[in-house]
């Protein structure tokens, strides 16, 4: 193997950084339409649309839409899974009917020469608005007073569910020492750069749908697509281009998207939808609302014996179809612990429906929150021990002689390397020199903290995950691959690429597999009509389910050529081999892959008879074992606190991760940075805030804060490679590792700083607001 | 098409050194007008309100937001995109942003690049903390600006000094 491992560019990119790529909004169609959406002003109202004849009128409008006219060509739809059995779930529509649930929700949607013409008219759509009790708030949305989310309802509670094994009441009866904490996230959300969008076109001739969006996973939108607008699945084409960041955010069902798609079918005309920043603010899943309340038992030398934890996760208005939002609290309580040894869990979960924009999953699903809590309780048990953090880490972390080891909630950790990624860690941090940094900080006057996240995510999710729920999530891939008449080879991936280079990772591994150089690979990806039903992009899934696929496929295009090969040399073909695009035997080259594959193209004659080389191949690849596939970290972050502003300043952050094989270690790194500083954002920065009224206030990137190159630290990122014994290349997920661990370290390092004022936070993202408060200095 | 009654003005001006003379709506931006009418995609359009920069091009020479600008104010302007960039600072800059893999979705890049190759222009020798600074008005979601940091300080090391 040569090139598996190489850090390589992302060879795609060339044409990113010259301004040649392909955005969603980069080719339009002849004759397309522009639609913009009348959203809900309103949290919680019902309204009837009593006049669309002034919006209609307007110069340059071609057609106002609303349920009435999209019901005849689209369905509506209702998220249910087998893992949330029992979840009170809303039926969800591209446009609403009779109410609107959350600020943003469409209830029309017009069609004009431009966009600006389509934005007027949407404005001039006459409205009776019936404002409703909203509930926003996740903290008072179970009050029995509290108003229901739904008209109709009840309750907000959607579903609640426990996670237990191992006796929890003996584990804390038997504590000497028991640490709680109440833990509040304030909802975040992805913010690709390029905001959602679609252009569709329907075919009423040859009744085909063809579908360009800014999309994680093609196969998956088409499926629905198919059954939502009843087109048949093989007659419609979803087009993924180059994806402008996806984080989880474009991989949901969105009414908007939806509505254009049916807007075109029954128009019969090119439509186009790109939602503006505010729009895709108030309109793109958010992320992680949660209000946790936990405590640990310890015994006297300081060993973990269990956990009980309660959780209320805010929904949004709907559950996210099709994957359902409450699979971020499943998440979070699985991976709460997830590296320690325990005997003991109870985990409740209850998932609230609220009139906000529904949640969905978002980069490391859950992790963060599940990571976040236990690591504060772990730096709240170390200190009333008083020992310092990485010791009680070190003691609870399980062992690799005790691997496998199924923890209490049925969770199987192997092949894990703690014990390695902690020393890696330590060395890199070259901590006493650290400590005494520190310590000469704080002695200046300082507000210095440490803190450190010890992780474990569950990564590249097998079929047992969505398939036993019945939810049709694809967790198998496909890599096709053809040798062309140049010697080149084309794979066509069902994996998605999104920015995060997979298509890099899986070039370099059919480049090994079949033998030729990297650059001899040319990967397609992201479109239904010519790649194989897949997964697309999620759950950290590229390199190990597509990296498999695409070794599979370049082994079996090695055997195919080494025959014909053989036919043509007259030799067997044990005794050739593919080196750097040329067939080899042991006294060199004998003839080049294009030599071969000319001959087989266009002088078929030559072949001996009955020799039929298969210049296509595929390899599908399905995991047998492993529902998911565990990895594990470390994170270490040094901040500093300025107690007269209240604002954080992360100095130095490390990671040291083991996420298996490393297929691109360069890429693998811009995985764990990005991730990492995406974590910080939700530490520090980014909240998606509604005021009491349900009325939205994080509508502009001026409002919603993201990280900015000035605020962020240099990261240092180090590895343990341990590969995982059940595949041939051994890699695991990547890609969301850093976002799972750095809110943890984040929030553990502001706290050790605060620890020395003897005040402490436990809200996420941590405002100076809330610092000073801590500190006493504010009110 | 353009919707009838669209109020239009004329423009003249100069887009990667081609003359172009035509009807603009007047409530379009410029970065709107380069993308869809001119056909020029690679400034992007990531918030149009002049926070994330991914919009950026050079209007006479000095980098600005593409969306905070109109396209009728661009009469009479020298405008130049990054397709159009040929200067010797863009293109290294290219280079190295793609071999530090200094981007990933690559939503941001285009901006980012013109933003550093302002910055190297007027100050060739910036520390990480200056180029963290002159880049804090672009926005990238995916590469936590590490390497980004890297790429300018690799082209930085191979300029003489001002």
């Amino acid at each position: 193997m040569t090139h598996i491992g190489q850090p390589l560019p992302r060879a795609a990119t060339a044409r990113l950084v010259a301004g040649r790529g392909s955005y969603l909004d980069d080719v339009s169609a002849r004759g397309e339409l522009h639609a913009a959406f009348l959203r809900s002003p309103y949290p919680h109202a019902g309204f009837r649309i009593t006049g669309t004849a002034a919006a209609s009128a307007l110069p340059g409008v071609v057609a106002v839409l609303t349920e009435a006219e999209l019901a005849a060509v689209c369905q509506p739809w209702q998220t249910k899974t087998g893992s949330a059995s029992g979840m009170v779930s809303p039926t969800q529509r591209a446009l609403a009917k009779d109410a609107a649930c959350y600020q943003g929700e469409p209830i029309a949607m017009v069609l004009a020469l431009s966009r600006a013409v389509a934005e007027d008219a949407a404005e001039l759509i006459e409205v009776e608005w019936q404002e409703l009790p909203a509930i926003t708030n996740l903290a008072l949305a179970l009050h029995v007073d509290a108003p229901p989310a739904h008209q109709g309802l009840t309750s907000n509670l959607a579903w609640s569910t426990e996670m237990k094994g191992g006796d929890i009441e003996a584990a804390f009866a038997a504590a000497t020492l028991v640490v709680e904490d109440r833990l509040v996230f304030t909802r975040s959300t992805g913010v690709t750069l390029e905001p959602r969008g679609v252009l569709a076109q329907y075919n009423p001739a040859s009744q085909a749908l063809e579908v360009r969006i800014s999309h994680q996973m093609p196969h998956q939108l088409q499926r629905h697509l198919a059954d939502l607008l009843g087109v048949s699945l093989a007659r419609v084409r979803v087009i993924c281009p180059d994806v402008g960041g996806g984080f989880g955010l474009k991989m949901h069902v969105y009414p908007d998207e939806i509505a254009a798609c049916a807007a075109a079918r029954l128009l019969g005309r090119p439509v186009r939808f790109v939602a503006d920043r505010a729009e895709a603010l108030l309109s793109d899943i958010h992320a992680r609302e949660h209000i946790v309340e936990a405590r640990m038992a310890v015994d006297a030398e300081g060993r973990i014996l269990g956990f009980d934890v309660q959780d209320v996760q805010g929904l949004g208005a709907y559950s996210i179809f099709p994957r359902s939002s409450t699979t971020e609290g499943v998440s979070a309580l699985r991976s709460l612990g997830a590296p320690y040894r325990f005997s003991a869990y109870r985990g409740r979960l209850r998932s609230v429906l609220q009139n906000k924009v529904p949640t969905g999953q978002y980069r490391s699903v859950g992790h963060p929150v599940g990571i976040a809590v236990a690591e504060r309780l772990v730096d709240l048990a170390a200190a009333a021990r008083g020992e310092d953090p990485l010791e009680f880490r070190r003691r609870n972390l399980v062992a690799q002689a005790e691997m496998p080891w199924v923890n209490p909630l049925g969770a199987r950790m192997a092949e894990l390397s703690h014990q390695q990624c902690l020393a890696k860690l330590e060395a890199l941090l070259d901590l006493p020199t650290l400590r005494n940094e520190v310590a000469t900080m704080r002695a200046a006057g300082r507000c210095i903290g440490l803190g450190f996240a010890s992780i474990v995510e569950f990564t590249a999710t097998g079929p047992e995950g969505y398939g036993r729920a019945g939810v049709l999530v694809a967790a198998v891939d496909t890599v096709v691959l053809s040798l062309e008449p140049s010697g080149e080879v084309t794979a066509r991936a069902s994996i998605s690429e999104i920015g995060q280079g997979t298509t890099q990772g899986l070039a370099q591994v059919v480049a090994d597999a079949f033998g030729v150089a990297p650059d001899q690979v040319l990967m397609g990806s992201g479109d239904t009509a010519t790649t194989p039903h897949g997964g697309g992009a999620w759950a950290s899934r590229g390199a190990a389910i597509g990296g498999e696929a695409a070794w599979g496929a370049g082994r079996k295009l090695r055997a195919e050529v080494l025959a014909a090969a053989a036919a043509l040399l007259q030799c067997a073909a044990e005794a050739l081999d593919i080196q750097d695009g040329h067939i080899t035997d042991a006294n060199g080259p004998r003839m080049s892959l294009a030599e071969l594959a000319e001959t087989v193209t266009f002088r078929g004659y030559e072949l001996p008879t009955g020799v039929q080389p298969q210049l296509t191949v595929a390899h599908h690849y399905r995991r047998e074992q492993d529902t998911a596939l565990t990895t594990n970290g470390f994170q270490a972050s040094l901040v500093e606190v300025d107690p007269d502003t209240g604002i954080i300043t992360p100095l130095r952050h490390w990671a040291v991760g083991d996420c298996g094989r490393l297929l691109n270690p360069l890429l693998v790194e811009g995985q764990v940075r990005g991730g990492v500083v995406q974590g910080i954002g939700e530490a520090l920065f980014e909240a998606c805030r509604y005021d009491e009224s349900g009325q939205f206030l994080s509508g502009t990137l001026a409002d919603y804060l993201l990280p900015m190159a000035g605020e962020m630290p240099d990261i240092t990122v180090a590895h343990v490679e341990t590969p995982y014994s059940g595949s041939v290349l051994g890699a695991k997920g990547a890609g969301e590792a850093g976002t799972a661990g750095a809110p943890a370290a984040i929030l553990n390092a502001v706290n050790d700083a605060l620890a020395q004022h003897g005040a402490s936070v436990s809200e996420l993202p941590i405002t100076p607001g809330a610092i000073l408060r801590a500190l006493g200095r504010l009110a | 098409m353009l919707p009838p009654d669209e109020p239009t003005a004329e423009i003249a001006c100069t887009v990667n050194g081609e003359a172009i003379h035509t009807q603009v709506p007047l409530r379009r931006s410029l970065v709107d007008w380069l993308r869809h009418d001119v056909g020029l995609t690679g400034s992007h359009v990531g918030c149009e309100h002049g926070v994330c920069g991914a919009c950026h091009v050079r209007v006479d020479g000095q980098v600005v937001r593409g969306c905070l600008m109109l396209a009728v104010q661009a009469d009479g302007a020298t405008v130049e995109t990054i397709e159009g960039a040929r200067d010797p600072l863009t293109l290294a800059l290219q280079d190295a942003f793609f071999h530090h893999a200094a981007l990933q979705c690559g939503f941001c890049t285009p901006g980012m690049i013109l933003q550093a190759a302002e910055l190297l222009a007027q100050h060739p020798a910036p520390t990480r903390a200056e180029v963290r600074e002159a880049l804090s008005g672009n926005y990238c979601r995916c590469t936590g600006y590490q390497p980004i940091v890297d790429a300018v300080m690799a082209v930085s090391a191979i300029l003489p000094a001002k």
